[in-house]
């Protein structure tokens, strides 16, 4: 038993997991397209878009990159500094509306 | 030790499509609509998006070809993993040569990374800079990508032969790590894939 673990090194998953994400990632990746190709517009296609993109996201991210069987303090070490960027994000949404502000008053509008 | 990279690797995509974005909320010129900029004719009709649809399909298609790379290394299949590796390997050129040809029509068709056409200035150097970058990590993943399939193919991992740079011994786990920077490449695609083409 331990001569057999010992052979059989890292993840073991069968092969249909994978074939079932990748299909997942099709479905998904065309919905998106989809999205695009019909010309939805406003907060409808923005949240549909990052829906879609999330989801992939997170199957690659769990499944392809393994990161589901991991343990909890790389999960958290890997995963939380990214989600930290949204305030950076936060940040630049200010920023830039307060450039754009300043540009209409200053330049005026479409220059 | 690739985790550590790949989460380097994101903090500069993320700054990438950050200041995207501030450019884009920050310009004061309509921006060009990219579902009308990368549309193409074939056959007479005009399909948006669609040669960036058949790219997102490729890349995801070799994430899944890599991730079955992977899990015949950790079997011990010498054969199956390098050839699943030169599969992925074979889509991932395909990637580049696709985005070359994007690159090469948008140039003809006159965007610069100082103006296009269509609307703001920005969106050239935004188009080039982010898809310039994924293009190179794409890049750099086939050559090495090629190489890992090379020394499975040998039998490098089971004879646990020294690495030629670094002199340490190898093991099936650098298919993982390889594998780990592939669906880093493509995980960095599903965001531009969003956020710069569809949004």
């Amino acid at each position: 038993m331990a001569q057999a673990a010992a052979h059989v090194e890292g993840q073991q998953h069968p092969i249909k997991l994978y074939l079932v994400v990748w299909g997942w990632l099709f479905v998904l990746s065309t919905c998106s397209y989809l999205v695009d190709y019909f010309g939805l517009h406003g907060y409808l296609r923005w949240s549909l878009i990052l829906l879609f993109m999330i989801l992939k996201a997170g199957l690659i991210v769990a499944v392809f990159m393994h990161m589901a069987w991991e343990r909890l303090a790389l999960m958290y070490a890997i995963l939380i500094p990214p989600v930290l960027v949204l305030v950076f994000v936060g940040i630049m949404v200010f920023e830039s509306n307060y450039t754009l502000f300043t540009r209409i008053i200053f330049f005026g509008a479409g220059t | 030790m690739m985790w550590i990279f790949l989460l380097s690797d994101t903090f500069i995509f993320s700054c990438f499509l950050l200041s995207y974005m501030t450019v884009r909320m920050s310009t004061t010129v309509p921006w060009p609509n990219p579902s009308k900029v990368f549309a193409l004719t074939i056959g007479g009709t005009t399909i948006p998006l669609i040669l960036i649809a058949i790219m997102t399909f490729i890349l995801i298609s070799s994430s899944g070809t890599m991730a079955m790379a992977v899990n015949f290394g950790y079997r011990h299949d010498r054969v199956k993993s390098a050839a699943l590796m030169l599969v992925t390997a074979a889509f991932g050129a395909t990637f580049v040569g696709m985005q070359g040809f994007e690159w090469t029509k948008l140039i003809m068709e006159g965007v610069r990374p100082w103006g296009n056409p269509w609307g703001a200035d920005q969106f050239g150097s935004s188009f080039f800079m982010i898809t310039g970058f994924h293009g190179t990590h794409v890049t750099i993943g086939v050559i090495f990508l090629i190489i890992v399939s090379r020394k499975v193919l040998r039998g490098d991992f089971d004879r646990e032969a020294r690495g030629f740079f670094t002199s340490r011994k190898g093991y099936y786990e650098i298919v993982e790590i390889m594998g780990l920077y592939w669906h880093f490449v493509d995980l960095v695609w599903v965001f531009i894939f969003a956020l710069f083409y569809l949004w």
